[in-house]
């Protein structure tokens, strides 16, 4: 398939694009910075290459540097990973320029899909139901008035290249949308480059939703099913499910043929998602909304992979080598079910604030459906550099309860010392709670996790006040 | 009575908000941590002049340490 494959990440994705590459016999490159010098990518790979200092800017951000670090160890693909470069089309495109296979759908795709307004329209045009609101940018505060009054409040104002939490914000009334508009359009610019900013339909307690896709060069696009990812923080994802609960087999079936839909529409190549929410889940008549296509492998992956069995890091190179998926749509079925929680290096009780610290002693879990995607391991020392993921506990089971039970015992099993707090606390008593077992509603856990777990009664243990 | 105005987090300072001698109302930002891809604001604890500012951008502190003082 490839001669070599330069992994231009950190972490625990890393880790697990190495993993895929060593079980294909693949030789496997890490980049790292001076910070990572020790890290467990480094360890685990053939070969490393540093490519700058500690900052992100200097090392995993800098396109020279990756691109300087795949000739010189004569890598002929990239993997980005997720987040840094995996999104930046500029990057794709250099990479390309240089006779080297990027990882990921074509630049055109990665231009088209990072601007959300924009991947709207083209997904409005397919066909696809998007969450109600514009399909054209308000250019100020005052427009952005007028226009509310037709989308509705609440509004939800967003910044075409929002993402990570950033350039999104709420309006509730007419008074909140000036700060809203100016502060969506300030973080746009400031973290995407870019100020256009658009209004949606703030959907109140909807579930998130996505779907899993793959499309080959070949004109093959499959879908892995559903996700659910409902439980966030700053509209960041903290616990994730698939498939996701309380959904219809007819109305799975239409939101995986929607995703198939707007996969076509673009003419994708490689492993994406097709978010979308879900209003009225559970009820007789659910809606879904496109809401954004990430063209890139998403953090939560694994879980399908444990319910369908497919490598999807595995998918992603054939489909970057030209060759065609290894799956069929109709071998695709959904064994069971997996959770995943984010094992970050944060403190729920002081509003979920990044800690730092080494790791002092470290175990993983184990047991039957049991995967952990870790990135760390006793010594590591947690750095402000980069984001607070330290490892990924995934469980699958027969049914809902039994991937639920596994998972609480699993965390109950692992041991991470050093850092002053983790999430691991946070997570045996979400998993715990009567309104994790029902998934009825998410509002409450969504809209303030840390008040969430004082008032279900659920025990901080280790987490300090 | 002065008050001091703790880092809430580890972290690197990204932005130094106010200088030295500026007014500030109790709230306001002085200086702006970076951490982990998080932007965490380093408040006045009470209304009052800043009398000393002890870090500089780039600069990494831990939770706790002291980022200015408001007299």
């Amino acid at each position: 398939m490839f001669n070599a494959v330069l992994v231009a990440n950190r972490g625990e994705i890393a880790v697990r694009v190495i993993t895929t590459l060593k079980r294909l016999g693949i030789p496997s490159i890490a980049a790292y910075s001076e910070a990572d010098r020790d890290a467990k990518h480094v360890e685990l790979a053939d070969d490393a290459v540093c490519i700058g200092p500690a900052a992100a800017a200097e090392s995993y951000l800098n396109v020279a540097a990756v691109l300087e670090a795949a000739k010189r160890s004569g890598a002929d693909a990239i993997h980005p990973g997720y987040g840094f470069l995996a999104e930046n089309a500029e990057f794709a495109r250099s990479v390309a320029e240089a006779g080297i296979t990027f990882v990921g759908p074509q630049p055109e795709i990665i231009t088209a899909m990072g601007s959300k307004i924009n991947s709207r329209r083209i997904m409005a045009e397919a066909g696809i139901a998007t969450v109600p609101g514009l399909l054209e940018p308000v250019d100020s505060a005052d427009a952005a008035l007028i226009a509310a009054t037709e989308v509705g409040y609440p509004v939800a104002v967003k910044a075409s290249g929002a993402g990570g939490g950033k350039g999104f914000r709420v309006a509730h009334t007419s008074a909140e949308l000036p700060a809203a508009f100016e502060a969506a359009r300030g973080e746009g610019e400031r973290f995407f480059g870019d100020g256009t900013v658009y209004l949606e339909r703030y959907l109140t307690d909807p579930r998130h939703v996505e779907v899993q896709i793959l499309g080959d060069t070949h004109g093959n696009v499959v879908h892995l099913y559903d996700r659910d990812c409902t439980i966030q923080r700053r509209h960041q994802k903290l616990v994730e499910e698939a498939p996701a609960p309380g959904l219809g087999d007819d109305f799975r079936q239409h939101i995986c043929a929607q995703a198939v839909e707007a996969a076509r529409a673009v003419g994708y190549v490689g492993a994406g998602t097709v978010e979308g929410l879900v209003a009225g889940s559970g009820s007789a008549g659910p809606e879904f909304f496109f809401l954004e296509m990430n063209t890139r492998i998403q953090v939560e992956h694994g879980i399908t992979e444990l319910i369908t069995g497919v490598d999807i890091v595995e998918q992603q190179l054939r489909a970057a080598a030209g060759e065609p998926l290894s799956v069929r749509q109709r071998d695709v079925r959904i064994e069971g079910h997996a959770i995943e929680v984010r094992i970050n290096a944060e403190n729920a009780a002081k509003g979920f604030l990044p800690t730092g610290g080494a790791i002092t002693r470290y175990e993983e879990p184990a047991g039957p459906g049991v995967r952990v995607d870790s990135g760390v391991g006793e010594g590591t020392r947690i750095l402000p550099y980069y984001d607070s993921l330290l490892a990924k506990v995934l469980a699958h089971g027969a049914t809902r309860e039994e991937a639920t039970a596994r998972l609480i015992e699993a965390l109950d099993a692992f041991v991470l010392e050093g850092p002053k707090a983790t999430l691991l606390p946070f997570h045996r008593a979400l998993l715990t709670t009567d309104a994790w077992a029902s998934a009825s509603s998410a509002r409450d856990i969504t809209s303030d996790p840390a008040a969430f777990m004082k008032a279900s009664g659920g025990t901080v243990r280790g987490t300090p006040a | 009575m002065a008050a001091k105005s703790l880092a809430p987090a580890d972290g690197l300072v990204w932005k130094i908000v106010k200088k030295a001698g500026d007014t500030v109302k109790q709230g306001e930002e002085i200086v702006i941590l970076e951490s982990m891809k998080m932007e965490i604001p380093v408040t006045a604890e009470i209304d009052g002049t800043i009398t000393k500012l002890l870090v500089e951008e780039g600069q990494a502190v831990e939770e706790d340490d002291t980022i200015a003082e408001v007299g």
